[in-house]
């Protein structure tokens, strides 16, 4: 009972830990944990659904959230050229000096240089789409789109950066240049499309979007987004995946209560010749009752505090130290996890597998117990004991 | 004179596939207060049976159980439990100790249920545990003595809280003459000092001789009542 306490509060700490890490490993690319968008950008993503003076006012939430994980973006779908090829890929400006504060991607940068100058004709591109384009660092780049007015933009841009994050999508179709050089090629005229805005972790990310809400200037139809509304397709694939775990915890705490109810039958039952003899001295069975429950309580308790301390435990040491999890590799690559897991105690999944069986194992004292009421003393210490 | 044990026209049928066996037909036996019977019969005859349906252990399939003035064949477990615990001392014919327990913690269960204190637990069974000839056995488990030693344990848990009424069944089977006689001894002692009221299922012819009243069974039934002039 001990041991598979210890197995249930170990495996849900690493799936909470895997779904952390899944969700702050995908939304530390782009999405962020929340971003001020115009009302209906997260709909139609169309490039007139802008956020007015955009750069003012990642400013004023900078210096009012007193945060620097705040940073302005603007996005545009382009046609990328080089000398040999064109793609079609989104191109993001971005504010060097903060984007790295909200964003991995800055730092996943293998070959060059993130971007420096806030308006320099720089680039820095996916390392997929660089071997696409068959372009390398110094290369130039031809960007070809529309602007906010629906007029022809072009610029031309020299690669500085290759990034290589490991999620296939990003690195074969997002590039990213300075904000400022965005609004001049596109004809923003000061306005953008998003800003993202971090809080130091995700459960404290729903009081910081309420603050951020309030800071919003009135009558610009901007709104805030949290990351679940940003990445829908995230929240179900853990949806999905607890669910199926939930059936197998399931099956697990079953297997665990039955086998409670084996081992405290089994106890009893050993037990029927003393039973009987105590009985036939004048203990009354309800007191006799009384012990066998008190028996397995303590038992039962004993088991869960055993089992979650130990899990708590095993737990908090594979958390500083990691585990190598197989069979995880499609997961990974998908929500670009590192193979090593960290497993995350929460008091649910502290809690939750212990009670459960305490509660199966009370249950399962029941029967022994009532069992007593009707025993027959002399059948009993006929019994071989 | 209210009796100790009044049993009217019991019976119980033990059913063994087809036969049907009577362990008791419609037997009616009284004893007094301060009575010492001895039960013989051979093997089989209801001795056990009915020591175990005096005792409230097993309920007869008809005729009324009396102990001490109160009607018990229809009393629920629990008021069967608390009279055996105040009133009645049982010798079991298989020892019955509690394998767990050391000789002297065996004879102290019963008064711990009964709530005694430690001090005056640990002297009536020190006291009574010299008297059945076990001192220096005392932190001995059941498995570590022999069957007479085990036997006088079973005796000692059952006269140590003194009750009125003691139901031996077969307490001489193991011992030797010398404790058999010294048994016999202590069970008259406290027969005629406490007027404790005793019945005595035995083969044994010595026990036979000892006692003042003898009553023979056979198949179910009581076929000889005798008093006998003690010796
Ligand atoms: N639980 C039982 N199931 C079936 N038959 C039983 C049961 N208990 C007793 N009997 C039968 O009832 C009869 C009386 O048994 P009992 O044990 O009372 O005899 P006894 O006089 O004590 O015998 P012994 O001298 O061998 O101890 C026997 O024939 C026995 O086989
Ligand atoms: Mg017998």
């Amino acid at each position: 009972m001990v041991f598979s306490n210890v197995l249930l509060v170990f495996m849900m700490s690493l799936q909470f830990g895997m779904y952390g890490l899944m969700i702050e490993n995908s939304l530390k690319a782009l999405t962020g944990h929340m971003q001020v968008q115009a009302h209906n950008y997260v709909d139609e993503q169309k490039m007139r659904q802008v956020v007015p003076n955009i750069v003012p006012l990642a400013d004023t939430l900078r210096e009012e959230l007193g945060s620097k994980q705040v940073a302005a973006r603007a996005r545009a779908f382009v046609l990328a050229s080089s000398d040999d090829r064109s793609y079609g890929i989104a191109v993001l400006g971005v504010e060097p000096g903060f984007e790295p504060e909200v964003s991995n991607i800055p730092g996943l940068v293998a070959k060059g240089r993130f971007l420096a100058a806030d308006n320099g004709a720089e680039i820095v591109i996916g390392a997929v789409l660089a071997r696409n384009l068959k372009v390398e660092i110094g290369d130039e780049l031809t960007l070809l789109g529309s602007g906010l007015d629906g007029s022809f933009a072009a610029a031309i841009v020299t690669v500085v950066g290759i990034f290589d994050s490991g999620i296939a999508e990003l690195d074969r179709s997002i590039a990213e240049i300075p904000l400022q050089h965005f609004q001049d090629t596109f004809f923003m005229d000061g306005a953008g499309h998003e800003i993202v805005v971090n809080a130091a972790d995700i459960n404290s990310a729903p009081a910081l979007e309420a603050q951020v809400e309030v800071l919003l200037p009135d009558n610009e139809g901007l709104v805030v987004r949290d990351w679940n509304r940003l990445q829908p397709g995230l929240k179900q694939a853990i949806q999905a995946d607890m669910s199926s775990s939930f059936f197998m915890y399931t099956v697990l705490v079953v297997l665990v209560a039955f086998s409670v109810l084996n081992t405290q039958l089994m106890s009893v039952l050993e037990r029927t010749r003393e039973f009987g003899i105590v009985m036939s001295l004048g203990m009354k069975p309800g007191r006799l009752g009384r012990l066998v429950l008190l028996e397995t309580c303590l038992m039962g308790l004993l088991g869960a505090f055993l089992g979650a301390a130990l899990g708590a435990l095993l737990t908090a040491w594979f958390s500083t130290k990691g585990l190598i999890f197989p069979g995880m590799e499609e997961l990974a690559q998908q929500f670009n996890l590192p193979p090593r897991m960290f497993p995350k105690i929460t008091w649910l999944s502290l809690l939750a597998g212990p009670l459960v069986v305490l509660t199966f194992s009370l249950v399962a004292a029941l029967y022994p117990a009532a069992r007593m009421h009707w025993l027959q003393p002399v059948a009993a210490m006929r019994s071989a004991g | 004179m209210s009796m100790a044990v009044k049993c009217v026209e019991l019976c119980k049928t033990y059913r063994q596939g087809d036969a049907e066996i009577k362990a008791l037909d419609h037997l009616s036996l009284e004893i007094e207060n301060g009575g010492f019977v001895c039960l013989s019969s051979p093997s089989g005859g209801g001795k056990t049976t009915l020591l175990n349906t005096i005792g409230g252990l097993d309920k007869p399939d008809s005729g009324e159980v009396w102990i001490a003035g109160k009607r018990i064949d229809q009393s629920s477990k629990s008021e069967l439990a608390e009279l055996r615990l105040r009133q009645i001392g049982f010798v079991f014919q298989a020892y019955n100790l509690i394998p767990v327990l050391s000789a002297q913690e065996n004879v102290e269960f019963v008064m711990q249920l009964q709530g005694v204190g430690d001090a005056e637990r640990g002297e009536k069974s020190q006291e009574v545990l010299k008297e059945v000839g076990l001192v220096g056995l005392e932190n001995r488990r059941p498995a570590e003595m022999s069957g007479g030693q085990q036997q006088r344990v079973a005796v000692a848990r059952a006269v140590v809280s003194r009750p009125a009424l003691v139901l031996a069944d077969e307490p001489t089977a193991n011992l030797d003459s010398k404790a058999a006689d010294s048994l016999m001894d202590l069970f008259t002692e406290l027969n005629e000092r406490h007027g404790t009221t005793f019945i005595i299922a035995t083969h044994d012819q010595r026990v036979m001789a000892h006692v003042p009243r003898l009553v023979k069974m056979l198949d179910g039934r009581i076929v000889d009542d005798i008093q006998q002039q003690a010796n």
